[in-house]
């Protein structure tokens, strides 16, 4: 590993000692470059290309989200204190005056009501971590639709998948710190979540709450992961986020003048950087007028933590909802027959949690499925390449029908938490609702399913048909024998492009492996290639096109396009897009 | 209409670029760049740096208007009556977030229509690097295996095994640090199997500590007691610990209403009071709600719904258990007491609970 040759010219040594800056921003540029080589950071990102499209800002929303909680959070801290000791409530809010609390419930109160602005930081902290969760979410899911998990990105989207699984447990260590009823309640939850695990469960909890629920140690520990441990782990992934996001590029839509290998978009600077940067200040804006306009968590009414109270129809944070509903509509008995059982062991028998178990499931199944989806969806199609456009979701149709399937799924559990309400609010028996929900969470997916792929394929075939024969163009023609017909116009090529630029493959059956075997495996993976390519609407292919124009008798979208260019240029365009 | 085109236009693998081939025309590159009204005509521009600035001018606005929510208005505890502290923090917390938000959507929605009128909207073309070259991926496998030869651990296998294996065992012992993470000492599992009440200890009033009569419950009326000797419990998190365990509900049905009781708790109840745990076993929320006339009661967390009348078995729900049903009668007094201390353990189940009880106070 010898240098042998020499990669830097003397000249160029020279050069970077002897320059003489001339401008102000030349003489800033030259001491931070002679310093930390700034400029090559400038010169790599300072016109670097972002496309740009609504739906790439909801990774956006969630960063600034984060920033906003982590601000506001700090800001808390100043004044919070983790502690289960207790004192006697002294400060202004007179009901609870008088009571013993733990310091942390009367250090929530104090900063509601006697710290200026401290309501509102606790508000926009708050809604802050539900934006934060939500714009994850969003984001996720319109990562998933338009395949931009696919080669190069299935790391990233792992880490994406992580970041939200960190996102939820910052959301409920911090949701339970108050110490107030409410949040008592929802660590009680927990605890008899962990307890039902199977041999080590009792023992989490102990190790949790420092023996038995709710002890004097969980607010502390909490707190520690909430402000230091998880946040840690969130700026850590979200830098590896990002650096990914800047080696791979971003992806783009399909369209004219977008291939796999160029991205077409807004340079960094200004554009780019305005609307990035002009953004954040939205979503702290709209975070502030929440904070200031939308009471959240009214910690005074609950009243510090006691295992005997709960209000009725209390709800979780929306994003710990699904959790909660699927316990709901799990039942405990099936007719008489108890799920919950003894399981016989030569030690005298252990205690299986079945309702508890069982809706943990589900929600494994679709965690673990997150994670695992990029690969088991290349391992199906077969589709090992690497993908900068992103797929139009209609164009995926079974994908776009899974991954619906998928969030009716979610919905269906995360709505089951609002059971009771439901119930109540639309005056509906109880039970019914749970029955329905029931229904829901076997049917809901199937039908979604069904329904989606439908609807995709249908999709599809406009495309072909507006493609093929064009848009309608609201003139009715006479022809000379009678006979009405509407005229249709053809796309240009421009918006044609994105019509027909897409693959459908036919499903490529099993394929034997080195030996000449079809293993079972692979038989498996045939028919969900099957299941994934069979019913497909196929692309416009040239020979089609041609025939089309043949037919009616037209010019080819190219020379379509140029007059239209000439529109343009004469400044009476028509063509909106 | 043509549903499907002919079969075999359809290999997996596309190569290239994916830019033309295979598809039914080119690529036909960039559509043409449409001037904006601002491009065009400089009025349209003034309008646009007009509304920007006016957009800017509503942020100032904000920022005075936060200022005056935070200083004008008192603090709560300048206020005597509370409600009138309370409606000042309103008014107060109303000022600081539209303020906020003003100073922060003027700005954002300044600086974006800023960008999306008058800086340039030309979008631009940019390639793609290739993720790996060839080049340095030889390269770097050298270097690698260059790594690996000058450390010699292939040719010297006993200084790679040992490594691994004190390697592997090195983390072990902060995973053990944190042992005591469970303050008890020695993870008080069987504590769980028991509660504070008692043969004798009296049912009494929360938060009051006043026992009960017989008589204080009239038929279809319910209540929620602790038991006597909870108040000797020192520390918040002991006798929030101890409470957990030992919330009862407390209700009266017409004795005509109870089911024949199964054999052994015959003598459980005391001329139709009956008491029963109000931790849920399903995960653990206090059962809260009691409907007279159904005689039901109601978890409000996940719905489970007991049955007091059939020694609270699951008539819904996801809960999997009965509530354990406390034993009582009255004492010489008069006042309620517990028979015995609960013959299960209350709350959620646990992987341990199914254990016969050492001590034999618990059939399996």
């Amino acid at each position: 590993m010898s240098a042998s040759k020499e990669k830097y010219t003397e000249a160029q040594y020279l050069e970077a000692t002897e320059y003489e800056p001339k401008t102000g921003t030349g003489k800033i540029a030259n001491y931070v470059d002679t310093r930390v080589g700034g400029t090559s950071i400038v010169r790599e990102f300072g016109r670097k290309v972002f496309p740009d499209h609504w739906t790439f800002m909801f990774g956006e929303v969630a960063l600034y989200s984060f920033i906003i909680t982590v601000v506001s959070g700090a800001f808390l801290t100043f004044w919070f204190d983790p502690s289960m000791s207790t004192t006697r409530y002294s400060g202004s809010y007179a009901p609870l005056q008088g009571l013993e609390m733990s310091m942390a419930y009367a250090t929530s109160l104090e900063l509601s009501f006697d710290v200026r602005g401290g309501l509102f930081m606790r508000q926009l902290h708050h809604w802050g971590a539900l934006m934060f969760v939500l714009a994850m979410s969003v984001h996720m899911i319109r990562v998933f639709f338009t395949g931009a998990f696919r080669k190069p990105r299935e790391l990233n989207w792992v880490v994406g998948a992580t970041l939200l699984v960190l996102g939820l447990a910052a959301g409920f260590t911090g949701y339970s710190l108050p110490d107030e009823v409410l949040s008592g309640n929802g660590l009680r939850i927990i605890d008899g979540m962990l307890k039902a695990i199977p041999v080590v469960g009792t023992y989490i909890s102990f190790f949790l709450f420092g023996g038995e629920f709710p002890g004097n140690e969980v607010i502390p520990r909490l707190y520690a992961l909430h402000i230091f441990v998880i946040p840690a782990l969130i700026l850590i992934l979200i830098a590896v986020h990002l650096f990914l996001v800047v080696m791979h590029k971003h992806t783009q839509y399909p369209g004219p003048g977008r291939t796999q290998r160029n991205v077409v978009g807004y340079p960094v600077g200004p554009v780019y950087a305005a609307k990035a940067g002009g953004f954040f200040f939205i979503v702290l804006g709209v975070l502030s007028l929440l904070a200031g306009t939308f009471q959240i968590n009214a910690l005074w009414n609950y009243g510090p933590y006691d295992p005997s109270p709960v209000q009725a129809g209390t709800q979780p944070d929306w994003y710990i909802g699904w959790f909660d509903g699927v316990l709901r509509i799990m039942p405990g008995f099936i007719g008489n027959i108890p799920l919950e059982f003894v399981l016989p062991t030569p030690w005298g028998g252990n205690s299986i949690a079945t309702p508890v178990l069982v809706p943990m499931i589900p929600i494994t199944l679709l965690l673990l499925g997150v994670f695992v989806w990029p690969w088991l969806e290349n391992w199906i199609t077969g589709d090992k390449r690497e993908h900068h456009l992103l797929d139009r979701p209609r164009n995926a149709p079974t994908r776009t029908a899974f991954g619906v399937a998928m969030v009716v799924w979610y919905l269906v559990m995360w709505g089951a938490a609002s059971s009771d309400l439901m119930a109540t609010h639309f005056a509906l028996s109880l039970n019914d609702v749970i029955y329905w929900l029931r229904a829901a969470f076997f049917l809901g997916p199937i039908i979604a399913y069904l329904l989606t792929k439908r609807i995709c394929l249908a999709l599809q075939r406009k495309d072909r048909e507006i493609a093929l024969h064009g848009h309608e163009a609201g003139v009715i023609e006479v022809s000379a024998d009678g006979e009405f017909h509407e005229q249709h116009k053809l796309p240009n090529e421009h918006e044609l492009w994105t019509l027909v630029s897409y693959e459908a493959p036919a499903p490529s059956g099993p394929r034997p492996n080195a030996k000449g075997k079809i293993t079972a495996v692979e038989k498996v993976r045939a028919r969900l290639n099957r299941i994934w390519f069979e019913d497909r609407v196929e692309p416009v292919s040239r020979e089609e096109y041609l025939e089309v124009l043949g037919h009616h008798g037209e010019s080819p979208a190219g020379l379509e396009a140029a007059q239209s260019r000439e529109a343009i240029t004469s400044g009476a365009s028509s063509d909106n897009r | 209409m043509a549903e499907h085109g002919n079969g075999d236009s359809t290999a997996v693998v596309k190569a290239g670029d994916g830019a033309s081939e295979g598809y039914a025309i080119d690529n036909p590159g960039l559509p043409p760049h449409r001037p904006r009204l601002a491009d065009v005509d400089e009025k349209a521009a003034k309008r646009s740096e007009r509304q920007v600035a006016a957009l800017f001018f509503i942020s100032i606005i904000g920022t005075v208007m936060f200022f005056v929510g935070y200083f004008a208005v008192a603090r709560m505890d300048q206020f005597d009556d509370y409600f009138e502290g309370m409606s000042a923090l309103r008014v107060q917390n109303t000022l600081i977030g539209v303020g906020t938000a003003l100073a922060m959507l003027g700005i954002g929605l300044g600086i974006v229509h800023w960008a999306k009128t008058l800086m340039p909207d030309h979008e631009v073309t940019e390639d793609r690097k290739p993720l790996r070259t060839e080049e340095d991926r030889a390269e770097a496998e050298k270097i690698v295996t260059e790594v690996v030869d000058e450390t010699q651990i292939k040719r010297r296998p006993l200084l790679r095994n040992t490594m691994i294996a004190a390697a592997l065992l090195a983390p072990l012992p902060a995973v053990v640090l944190f042992r005591d993470l469970d303050r008890t000492g020695d993870f008080g599992v069987e504590r769980m199997r028991h509660s504070l009440w008692d043969e004798g200890v009296r049912l009494v009033r929360d938060p009051t500590g006043t026992p009960i009569r017989a008589a204080d419950l009239t038929i279809g009326s319910a209540m929620h007691v602790i038991p006597e000797n909870l108040r000797e419990v020192s520390g918040h998190g002991d006798r929030l610990a101890e409470k957990a365990k030992a919330v009862v509900l407390l209700m009266r049905l017409n004795p005509d209403d109870l089911h024949a009781p199964t054999p052994g708790r015959e003598n459980w109840s005391y001329d139709g009071i009956i008491a029963c745990s109000k931790v849920c076993t399903h995960v653990g929320c206090p059962v809260a709600l009691y409907e007279r006339h159904t005689h039901h009661l109601l978890c409000p967390c996940h719905q489970s719904t007991f049955d007091a009348s059939e020694e609270f078995k699951v008539t819904f729900g996801p809960a999997g258990r009965p509530l354990p049903q406390l034993p009582i009668t009255v004492d010489d007094e008069g006042f309620l007491i517990a028979r015995s201390d609960f013959t299960e353990p209350v709350g959620p189940t646990y992987w341990e609970r199914g254990h016969t009880d050492p001590e034999g106070d618990f059939p399996a």
